[in-house]
């Protein structure tokens, strides 16, 4: 059923019709309205056979997770921001231990200066836990990845986050169609956990591992996640098959055409342009780049979906030796550059492709079509720079009212 | 005139005295089929009485939930000596996280097996005073106040000795330690600081809390039953004397944890939501110097210029005798 | 495609119009979308939200920044919040006040902007039917009753959906009063355009 929802209850439904066994949470902005959903739900009975644990942190919740999982539960928590970072030591020992948690992460900006808005620092900061990443281009799509997430997490015995735009989708209501309760018991399997606290069969869980033996369990951890990158290609494609709609995959192809998402695209070419970005600017993209098209313009645009794994070879293929590559990046590596322009140049190492990185929408500034728009004209007309931030105000930041502070350069 | 009553001190172990008493007054340690859950080949210092005592409290736990116990153990020494890839001394099923989060990830095991409707299996998580008192602190706080179905059982040996004896708010004070050296004016931890987890716990009026030490196993043994015998958030502090941290004799840890119960530094006592239900009298009351002197963390006590912290020690042994009748001069 | 944009003030429930607009827009057959612009949850605070109505799947998230419709939940704002902003030429503006339009133009330095400009006493109809200050109901149904995008029964009907029992009814009341003294004014006046 088509209906309009807003991108929190799309997500608390789904994940609730996932069958979470144990769902803990600590609130944080933008994510508190997908977890108070499920609470409700838990309360009503709506989410049944579930344990719902109000915890006193994020390092809590990511803890009671790490617990559940372990006892054999589906378990699921939701965060964003200083709470994902401040669950780090958890994030990381969840995916040591190859437990298949799913956790929403509603992208918010990280402190300081403190900012409640969208960007996805929080992720990135993340990035080498462990955790599978997959960005939501758009309501639809965050709430149809926790479905994949679930069941590629639990193949793979590797955790899930769910990356979705916060504000920007979490808060906003769009038209989504909603996987049923019974079309998810057909499509996801019951959760057989690879590892169990047992009493039948008692096993020692987190052990300690020394200089003989640290190396191979890393090595041993990353040829799981090489494997990953098929998994989740073939979740999504059984997604696809049995929902008729596409989600998830490693990376999102749009038609050259009609720039609507079309996973049959053809890979760009060399005399393209192409646009590479991660979360809900796709879809602003997909506005943005319409007017060039129609004007002619060889502009391509592709989304990473996976962020980790990082589909290199899918990414390399999909962008087809284009001649410039703008990624539109929504974190920065200070000292370095765009986050996401970091893991494309590696993609791209060898190829003669020209990498733009283009900072955009950090905190919360929106990002607008017309910007868009500009960046690619520039592009074209060789004026784009390899590190742009996007609508910067040249003339710095707001200076505090005379007396407020002392201002001392 | 109160009496004290004297449990036989033999009856507690394998050796003749344990035969002696009727099948059903035996030690969990006394069966031929004890679980010996904390099983041989692990690696504790010669001494160690946090391993006597998690295999006392596991051994009673596991019997006490006919076999069905889940074990979540906080990062530290008792964590290191068992579970060194690709060994584990644990018997049940066990699982490490992290330093922090013993009390947390007990709470997602319970839950889930709430969830499960698996209401008979039981959970225990355990940790040194560092990840209960100090970094753990949130979580067991967190875990207290759901009252959660979960029992948190600290073995206190005084400061994170797992990385080299460094001061914990469970230091006492005057006591010498890497961070706490027994230099300047004030030697060691100073007077003031350092916080009663067990007054912490009460605080939280969960349905049981109470504090034990190896130097009475059966004591400890029957609070653990006890324990495992109510179901939410359950609390039991153990005193456990640590040879390589305090710079004692590997053969006086019993005698160590002794001394400090019966000089009145460490009150062994229950509580249940928040009230105190019982308190072990003194039976043959010493000086806090027969606990002090063989440890040599307080040796700079004892030269010239310790007497003042001398007092101060027995200060704080009087003030445990009066708030908890110690002494049994109040009934 | 449609574009609104929505001013209020934090508590008076300016997201949860945008939320109901979109409903109502996809009750109508359109493809619909809500974006809340969100601070920190303050009551009194300055609100904006946006929504947008097409016949095909909606895009972009950017914010709405020329919108076709402004509706005004506070008249308050009117002097520091720029609601003509942006607005396309004969663009509607629906304000809740008791005032005319022309106190309307005059409030916001409006007085030359090409548009439409109904004033509803929405405040005053909220508190008559719900005992709140919650003006959203009243205020879809004024929109709806200046223009095709929406009707007066799917602002209804997603109010009752959302708010079942009484409070859905009070609203649905609401709506019912806002949109029959639109109709009322418009057919003795006829509405403000500059």
């Amino acid at each position: 059923m088509r209906e309009v929802l807003e991108g929190s209850q799309a997500v608390a439904r789904t994940v609730a019709r996932c069958r979470p066994g144990v769902v803990c949470a600590y609130p944080i902005s933008p994510q508190t309205h997908i977890v108070e959903a499920l609470a409700g739900m838990a309360r009503t009975g709506e989410l049944a056979d579930c344990e719902y644990v109000n915890v006193e942190s994020e390092f809590s919740a990511m803890s009671v997770a790490i617990g559940a999982c372990a006892a054999g539960s589906r378990a699921y928590t939701a965060t964003a921001s200083q709470g994902l970072l401040y669950m780090a030591e958890a994030v990381y020992n969840a995916a040591g231990m190859g437990l298949p948690i799913v956790m929403t992460v509603a992208n918010r900006a990280v402190g300081a200066p403190i900012n409640i808005w969208n960007d996805h620092s929080d992720a990135m900061a993340m990035r080498d836990a462990g955790w599978l990443q997959l960005f939501a281009a758009d309501n639809q799509e965050a709430a149809d990845l926790h479905v994949i997430a679930f069941a590629a997490a639990e193949e793979l015995g590797i955790p899930a986050m769910v990356c979705m735009d916060g504000f920007v989708l979490t808060h906003a209501s769009d038209v989504v169609e909603l996987a049923t309760a019974d079309q998810i018991d057909a499509f996801l399997p019951p959760y057989h956990p690879q590892q169990v606290l047992d009493i039948d069969r008692p096993t020692t869980i987190g052990t300690m591992a020394g200089p003989e033996s640290f190396t191979e369990t890393r090595y041993l951890q990353h040829l799981r996640f090489l494997d990953a990158a098929d998994v989740i290609a073939a979740w999504s494609d059984r997604f696809r098959a049995a929902f008729g709609r596409e989600a998830g995959g490693l990376i999102a192809r749009y038609s050259p055409d009609t720039l609507d998402r079309d996973a049959q695209a053809p890979p760009a070419s060399s005399t393209d342009l192409t646009v590479v970005a991660m979360g809900s600017v796709l879809g602003t993209l997909q506005a943005a780049l319409a007017p060039l098209r129609a004007e002619g313009v060889p502009v391509r645009l592709v989304g990473v979906t996976s962020f980790r794994p990082f589909p290199e070879a899918a990414l390399r293929e999909a962008l087809g030796g284009s001649r410039h590559v703008i990624v539109v990046d929504r974190a920065l590596e200070l000292g370095a550059g765009g986050a996401l322009t970091g893991s494309v140049g590696r993609a791209l190492a060898g190829t003669r492709s020209r990498i733009h990185s283009v900072v955009a929408g950090l905190g919360g500034r929106p990002i607008l079509e017309s910007s868009l728009e500009g960046a690619v004209r520039r592009a074209l007309a060789g004026e784009l720079g390899a590190l742009e931030f996007l609508d910067l105000k040249t003339g710095g930041v707001p200076v505090p009212v005379e007396g407020a502070s002392e201002v001392t350069r | 005139m109160t009496t004290v009553h004297i449990p036989f001190l033999q009856t507690g172990t394998l050796a003749v005295g344990g035969r002696l008493l009727t099948e059903e007054e035996r030690s969990v340690q006394s069966h031929a089929d004890r679980p010996s859950s904390l099983t041989k080949g692990h690696r504790a210092c010669q001494g160690c009485a946090e391993a006597l005592a998690a295999r006392w409290v596991m051994d009673t736990a596991v019997e006490a939930a006919g076999g069905k116990l889940i074990v979540a153990n906080a990062t530290g020494c008792l964590e290191v000596f068992s579970t060194l890839y690709p060994e584990s001394a644990w018997k049940p099923p066990w699982i490490h996280s992290l330093f922090a989060n013993a009390a947390a990830v007990a709470t997602g095991i319970a839950a889930s097996l709430h969830a499960q409707g698996r209401d008979d299996v039981r959970v225990l998580a355990q940790g040194g005073d560092g990840g209960t008192v100090d970094i753990g602190l949130a979580a067991v706080s967190g875990m207290f106040e759901r009252n959660d179905d979960v029992l948190y059982v600290c073995y206190d040996n005084q400061g994170y000795m797992n990385t080299g004896v460094q001061r914990s708010s469970a230091t006492p004070a005057t006591a010498r330690t890497a961070t706490t050296p027994a230099v300047g004016r004030h030697p060691g931890q100073a007077f003031g600081q350092g916080k009663s987890m067990v007054k912490i716990a009460m605080a939280h009026e969960i349905p049981y809390v109470a504090s034990a030490t190896p130097a009475d196993l059966r004591d400890l043994e029957a609070k653990v039953r006890t324990a495992m015998s109510i179901r939410g958030a359950r609390y039991l502090h153990v005193l456990v004397p640590c040879p390589l941290g305090w710079g004692s004799a590997s053969s006086a840890s019993i005698a160590l944890a002794r001394a400090a119960v019966q000089s009145g530094i460490f009150p062994v006592i229950e509580a249940r939501a928040g009230e105190l239900t019982d308190v072990q009298r003194i039976r043959e009351r010493v000086d806090v110097s027969a606990y002090l002197e063989p440890q040599a963390r307080f040796a700079h006590l004892f030269t010239p210029g310790g007497e003042d912290a001398l007092d101060r020690w027995r200060a704080l042994a009087e003030a445990n005798i009066r708030r908890y009748d110690l002494l049994g001069g109040a009934s | 495609m449609r574009q609104v944009r929505i001013h209020g003030r934090g508590g008076q429930g300016v997201v949860t119009a945008a939320e109901m607009l979109a409903r109502a827009g996809f009750l109508a057959g359109h493809e619909a979308q809500a974006i809340p612009s969100f601070g920190s949850e303050r009551t009194g605070a300055p609100v904006v939200a946006y929504c947008r109505f097409a016949d095909v799947p909606l895009r972009t998230r950017e914010p709405v920044l020329a919108p076709d419709v402004v509706l005004v939940q506070d008249p308050t704002l009117l002097a520091s919040e720029h609601p003509f902003a942006g607005l396309v030429p004969g663009g509607l503006v629906v304000v809740n006040t008791e005032a005319d339009a022309v106190d309307v133009r005059a409030a916001a330095g409006a007085e030359d902007v090409d548009a439409t400009v109904l004033t509803v006493p929405a405040l005053r109809i909220a508190l008559a039917r719900l005992g709140r200050p919650k003006p959203a109901a009243a205020m879809l149904a004024a929109y709806a009753a200046a223009s095709d995008d929406i009707t007066l029964e799917a602002v209804k009907a997603v109010f009752r959906d959302r708010f079942p029992g009484p409070v859905g009814e009070a609203n649905a009341h609401a709506a019912d009063d806002a949109f029959t003294h639109i109709r009322t004014t418009v057919a003795r006046e006829g509405a403000d355009h500059a």
